[in-house]
């Protein structure tokens, strides 16, 4: 890349643009904040306009609810780790954590695809009530979120396999893991605010 | 009417109607000269490699500005429709379909795709060379922002040939804009052709900002940047606290239209209300983001030509930063008549009268600039002129529409429209008519005409204000907006016929403008000096037009007005030995390419064709993977060819 080479600083930061990419990076992630407020905003103007419908105690379980927040979890912790080894060299164990990363975040869908087919049997269909329209819509958001991070994930690890260790592919590998947090941060919003306020109210 | 497309009630081709009928052949005939030309010229390879493949800021400008004149004709010509229609009572020109489709587009085409593309042209051109920078921080994604948007303003500009115009008006309040009563597929056009123009304009945002933020020369700290760039970079962080809102709302929009859920529809629960705030906590934003930028030109402007420092430079920013902060609480005051209670109204009236305070000092430290100053009358400079009264108009208008009690009187009348023209013409179309005859010589290396730039300002102005001035009268009469036709008697007349003539007027100020542009490019002498304003900021430092590295050297930076310094103390010299290689990024057709296969995507939306859709789709992946894996590294130009063209235009080296 362009520009000078500054050695002292972890690999991602090393040249001028690389620099530039992470703040942007960051902007954009303040962009993504004002996103999810507007749909956090619009689901609890609607949440309890369910015109007779289900609400939110009628059909959520915490089963569900409770695995799909470990995988989340554990899944931004590897992703913490991932980026450790990074700093240590390490592409082995880079590329197996950010491979457990994307499975834990491949599970989390697969349990919130299978949630939601629970939510229609209930007759919660995303066309029932004001309610169900925000509830699918801000879950359904933040899960083609997730969805979007394993695609973006696994170019990023077939970059890592060809290229190796490099700024660019450091730099790549750290935005990642900036969003897959950002993630992490929206879901404990939703399992908060959505579900347990749902279930206890 | 023909039924040409799908069994959902809507026909594929616009049929029955004269007028759109010749826009059609109109269109025709121009793709065929288009296309025509291109293949008898063989210009095709240079369309692509200079043009639709170009990740250099000044020229993804210059394409901002072509497309945003190109749309401010098309929003022009619906807005003169318009008043045609009502200069005379029971006027059968528009039918109210027709009427009501005109001034939906009429609005959005003027603020989205007019106003917005020609101020982030001129930011594209001006910015990063008033920072001193190289290019921006992103140049792949700044060309996909101007795809994006330019795809977004095509999509939405071909509904009234294919498949038929929006029609809830540019604020397509609900439950207006919903299924139910309006079935047909125009306003999915709205909803789908406005998001995608939108997420390209998010993206200049944060690529403005990152810009800004490291990329200024050496020794220019943030309160030694010029004033536009000020406006720019606050407009940007506008843009990214503000737009997010819109892309939500829009996707709410599409979710009621297409998949059948209940934000907005009173029907299983929706809240038509929600729709309402979520459009104006981004709709007021964006009133700014339109018109900081624009105060940022007049800045420029007038202390250029007024050969003085801009006065009060701290109290400016200031002012930007409150103006910025308080557009974003003020959102209410489009609908005080909703039932919001006396509380939420006078907070909001309050926080909306408030903006007039920093505006107001704006006023003063532009008066203040030009006192004692020696002032020289060019074309961009009677723009800055006449902008003041002209805008003072639409703030105390605005002030008086800002009290909530008083509202419910002017509330949805003509007397609305005459304030926000007065307030958005003066505000931002003088703004770009002066910053285009201001940078003009930057982005072409010639001056537009002087004699004919001064029709072009005195019809402009003239027009315009009597095409609105009238409409005061009328409102406050009690005219509401909207209206397609009034019964003879009212007294209405006379003021909408004079408004009708002052449309004609204002039509030839543009008609004036644009053969100005066709003379100059004909006739105007070439090779303008490179500081032909004896201006004061970075971008006159360099050739006009500029090279493709902006700077061979990276000027360093005392103060706001460095070029002034640099000028006065002999320093804007470069001597050969100071030159080194200079990096700049590869083209790339994805950007182009990618925003295709996302108007493509969208088109299919429109028409609820899911399938064709989601195979669609895919070309959109394989652009993202495309991009992923593309690990070009740029160019360097060689320390002889910047040596070359340096010599070109310099005297000193």
């Amino acid at each position: 890349m362009a520009g000078k080479v500054d050695t002292s600083l972890p690999l991602e930061y090393q040249t001028h643009q690389d620099r530039m990419n992470i703040l942007g990076f960051w902007v954009f992630l303040g962009a993504e904040i004002v996103l999810f407020a507007t749909l956090f905003a619009s689901y609890f103007i609607l949440v309890d306009r369910t015109a007779g419908g289900p609400s939110g105690a009628d059909i959520f379980h915490l089963k569900e609810v409770l695995i799909n927040t470990f995988l989340l979890l554990t899944s931004s912790f590897t992703a913490g780790l991932m980026i450790r080894e990074m700093r240590n060299h390490n592409l082995k164990g880079m590329l197996i954590l950010f491979g457990i990363t994307l499975l834990l975040g491949l599970g989390f869908l697969s349990v919130e695809i299978y949630e939601f087919t629970i939510f229609v049997d209930k007759g919660a269909a995303i066309g029932t009530s004001a309610f169900t329209s925000a509830l699918f819509t801000l879950l359904g958001t933040h899960g083609a979120h997730v969805s979007l991070g394993i695609g973006w994930g696994i170019l990023i690890m077939i970059q890592l396999v060809k290229r190796g260790l490099t700024p660019t592919t450091a730099r790549k590998t750290f935005i990642f893991s900036l969003y897959w947090h950002f993630l992490d941060v929206v879901w404990i919003f939703i399992f908060t605010f959505v579900y347990l306020k749902g279930m206890v109210m | 009417m023909g039924v040409l497309g799908a069994g959902t009630g809507h026909q594929f081709f616009v049929t029955g109607d004269p007028l759109i009928l010749a826009s059609q052949i109109a269109i025709g005939l121009t793709i065929l000269g288009i296309v025509g030309g291109l293949t008898y010229f063989k210009k095709w390879r240079w369309l692509w490699t200079e043009w639709l493949t170009t990740v250099d800021h000044k020229r993804i400008g210059i394409l901002y500005i072509l497309a945003g004149v190109l749309m401010f004709f098309r929003g022009g010509v619906d807005g003169l429709m318009m008043r045609l229609q009502t200069s005379r009572p029971e006027m059968e020109f528009l039918n109210s379909q027709h009427y009501n489709e005109i001034f939906t587009t009429h609005g959005i085409v003027m603020i989205l795709f007019a106003a917005m593309p020609l101020l982030i042209g001129i930011m594209n051109v001006v910015l990063p060379l008033q920072l001193g920078a190289r290019d921006v921080a992103f140049p792949w994604l700044n060309a996909l922002s101007f795809w994006l948007f330019f795809v977004g303003a095509m999509l939405f500009n071909i509904s009234f040939v294919i498949g038929g115009s929006p029609d809830a008006g540019w604020t397509s309040y609900f439950p207006l804009a919903g299924k139910e009563f309006t079935p047909g597929i125009g306003n999915n056009y709205y909803a789908v052709a406005l998001q995608i123009a939108g997420i390209g304009t998010l993206a200049t945002g944060i690529n403005f900002i990152v810009t800004v933020l490291k990329m200024r020369a050496p020794g220019m700290t943030l309160m030694k940047m010029p004033m536009f760039a000020w406006t720019s970079f606050i407009t940007s962080i506008i843009i990214v606290a503000a737009f997010p809102i819109f892309t939500v709302a829009l996707l709410l929009m599409t979710m009621d239209r297409l998949f059948g859920t209940h934000f907005f529809t009173v029907a299983a629960g929706g809240e038509p209300m929600l729709w309402l705030n979520l459009f104006w906590l981004w709709g007021h934003p964006e009133v700014y983001i339109v018109a900081l930028p624009a105060f940022g030109m007049f800045s420029e402007v007038i202390s250029t030509y007024s050969r003085k420092n801009l006065y009060g430079y701290s109290t400016m920013v200031w002012s930007i930063i409150t103006i910025a902060f308080l557009s974003m609480i003020v959102w209410v005051h489009h609908f005080y008549t909703m039932g919001s209670g006396p509380a939420v109204n006078s907070f909001f009236s309050i926080t909306t009268m408030l903006i007039a305070v920093p505006t107001g000092v704006k006023i003063f430290n532009w008066l203040f600039t030009m006192r004692k100053g020696r002032i020289k009358f060019t074309t961009s400079m009677l723009w800055a002129l006449a902008f003041i009264p002209c805008f003072t108009i639409g703030g105390v208008t605005g002030v008086m529409l800002a009290m909530a009690a008083a509202d419910y009187q002017y509330h949805n009348t003509m007397f609305l429209v005459a304030h926000f023209h007065y307030v958005l013409i003066p505000g931002v179309v003088f703004a770009v008519f002066a910053g285009l005859y201001y940078w003009w010589p930057k982005m072409f290396g010639f001056t537009l005409n002087e004699r004919i730039g001064k029709w072009h300002f005195w019809l402009f102005v003239i027009g315009f204000n009597m095409t609105f001035m009238p409409m005061f009268f009328v409102g406050l009469d009690g005219m509401s907006r909207r209206m397609y036709t009034y019964s003879a008697g009212l007294g209405w007349e006379n003021p909408l016929m004079f408004s009708f003539i002052g449309s004609l007027v204002l039509a030839a100020g543009f008609a004036a403008m644009v053969y100005n542009i066709y003379w100059s490019f004909r006739y105007a002498k070439r090779g303008v000096d490179h500081d032909p304003w004896d201006a004061r900021t970075l971008e006159w430092a360099t050739a006009s037009p500029v090279q493709a590295y902006n700077f061979a050297k990276i000027p360093e930076v005392k103060s706001t007005e460095a070029f002034w310094d640099m000028k006065k103390e002999g320093t804007h010299t470069l001597k050969e030995s100071e030159i080194e290689k200079i990096h700049l990024p590869s083209n790339s057709g994805v950007p182009f390419l990618l925003s295709v296969a996302i108007g493509i995507v969208g088109f299919f939306l429109v028409f609820e064709w899911f399938i064709p859709a989601a195979i669609a789709a895919v070309l959109i992946i394989v652009g993202l993977i495309v991009r992923s894996f593309d690990y070009d590294e740029g160019f360097y130009v060689s320390v002889d060819e910047i040596t070359k063209t340096e010599k070109k235009w310099r005297g000193d080296l």
